[in-house]
């Protein structure tokens, strides 16, 4: 489904965050980026989002090269991507108007015959009722927790019918017993939409629970080789974070990220 | 603030005016109550009404012309940090000069009507609009922008969809600030090569007929006229920033 190669990205003229690098993530994945602060894994979401592009090398989505967002692309973010003068409900709402405000041109929305089961209006309450945001619909994200914001946003991705799901640290400002219901939220609703997901972290954790494959990104330039992948096929079953195996991968993850 | 309290600090105040008013004893200031007659009568037979809604159209069209211009620019240069760099001088030096002084420029450039007297207050909320609004645009969290372009808002659905809401309460604060400002400067320009408005009327009133309570009928309409465009901007506020007035 997404296609790196040859992946050369620099900020500004600065140096090298990524070089010759390649990777590629099948339909269905459940991908963990996992890496130190200032390693670049944010910067390759964005690239996969289509908000940054490459300098060199290509990246590509269902075959496509990536000249700006993609309409099936959703994209949550840690905070403050809600719009602080909308309510739950019209946060929620948003790409819908967006995509009415356009039309189906096939660029900020999908083409009318590439989307059959487009989203619609009753697709809103659904999702609010959904993620428990019933309640909530007429409040201001400033009224809300955090976990409460990170749901309405969720919602406002998922009500779009996205088939694939970037998430840049979406937990990292929550608290553990709501970081981690958002989490197997987050994995069961990637099984329930059949989402490809890549979620972005600086948390070992996080990683290993969630990603059936991690990435592990180091002090850039990031090359492929030597950046690694590693499988964990169990994440997200039941069960999986209080199993040696998941200890292990923490601790392995844990030794390949501390500086030699 | 509650309705009550302002009511009591309206009556406190009419109680100091009746009080100077009988301590001065002098037909230089008449009491409120006089005042009123000569306003209400004023109303009726007089041309009072005529003047007001004069003044009131120069000032309104005035707000409508610069949040016009003021605001999309604002945005365009929040926006933009090249634009920005290259304006960013010009609004520096401009800003800080009291529009006021331009009162005879645009008056002898423009002659008589209402022109001048719109321009001049366009000129005063022009820039503190721009200001604001750029501010505002400016501060917009990157990753608010690039979540609603992930939407798949391009340039035109950033603007209407965050720009624009984003700007509404800047706009609204520069409209606060400066809309009595800009009645005070309208005053002004109405002493000049008109004869219709608030301005005109209580300077006729004082200084050619000396019409005592007449010009104090002038003076409350034209307080009047700023506090009620004060009064629809923070009911605006409440209205269309809702979001701001939740905790």
């Amino acid at each position: 489904m997404i296609e790196v190669k040859n992946l050369n990205y620099a900020y500004n003229n600065g140096p090298p965050v990524f070089q010759n690098f390649n990777w590629t993530v099948a339909q269905g994945e459940t991908w963990a980026v996992l890496g130190p602060s200032g390693c670049g894994k944010s910067t390759l979401l964005y690239l996969l989002a289509g908000l940054l592009f490459p300098g060199r090398g290509e990246v590509r989505i269902h075959g496509q090269i990536l000249a700006r967002p993609r309409p099936r692309t959703g994209l949550i973010l840690q905070e403050y991507g809600l719009l602080p003068w909308g309510t739950v409900r019209q946060n929620i709402e948003l790409g819908l108007r967006i995509r009415n405000f356009y039309g189906p041109d096939g660029k900020h929305a999908p083409l009318a015959h590439q989307q059959q089961d487009q989203p619609t209006p009753a697709d809103v309450d659904d999702w609010l009722a959904r993620l428990g945001l019933a309640k909530l619909a007429d409040k201001y994200p400033d009224q809300l927790s955090g976990g409460q914001r990170q749901r309405t946003a969720i919602a406002r991705t998922l009500v779009l019918r996205p088939d694939l799901l970037l998430m840049d640290e979406p937990f990292s400002s929550l608290d553990a017993p709501t970081r981690e219901s958002l989490q197997n939220l987050t994995l069961e609703l990637c099984q329930e939409q059949r989402l490809t997901l890549v979620i972005v972290t600086h948390a070992i954790e996080e990683a290993a629970c969630l990603g059936r494959k991690i990435l592990l990104l180091s002090q850039p330039p990031n090359t492929t080789p030597p950046a690694t992948t590693l499988d964990n096929p169990n994440a997200g079953q039941l069960g999986y974070r209080q199993t040696t195996e998941y200890f292990e991968l923490c601790r392995s993850l844990r030794s390949q990220m501390e500086p030699p | 603030m509650k309705q009550r309290d302002l009511i009591y600090a309206v009556v406190a105040l009419l109680a100091i005016w009746h009080l100077a008013a009988l301590v001065v004893n002098r037909p230089i200031l008449p009491a409120p109550l006089t005042v009123a007659q000569v306003f209400v009568s004023e109303m009726y037979k007089g041309d009072l009404v005529g003047h007001f809604l004069v003044s009131l159209w120069r000032v309104l069209a005035g707000v409508a012309i610069s949040v016009g211009t003021a605001a999309p620019l604002g945005v365009m240069l929040g926006q933009s940090k090249r634009l920005s760099s290259i304006f960013s001088p010009l609004i520096y030096l401009l800003y800080p000069i009291p529009k006021v002084v331009f009162v005879p420029v645009v008056l002898l450039f423009l002659g008589i009507g209402d022109l001048p007297k719109i321009v001049i207050i366009f000129l005063i909320l022009f820039f503190q609009i721009l200001v604001l609004v750029r501010d505002q645009a400016a501060s917009l969290r990157p990753e608010l922008l690039m979540s609603v372009s992930s939407l798949g808002a391009g340039r035109r659905a950033l603007f209407r969809y965050v720009y624009l809401p984003a700007s509404l309460p800047a706009i609204l604060t520069a409209l606060r600030q400066s809309v009595g400002t800009a009645v005070a400067v309208l005053y002004i320009a109405e002493l000049f090569a008109t004869q219709r408005g608030l301005g005109y009327y209580i300077y006729l009133s004082g200084s050619t007929l000396f019409d005592y309570p007449a010009m104090y009928a002038g003076v409350m309409t034209m307080s009047l006229l700023g506090l009620g465009l004060y009064f629809t901007v923070d009911w605006l506020e409440k209205r269309l920033c809702k979001w701001q007035f939740v905790s």
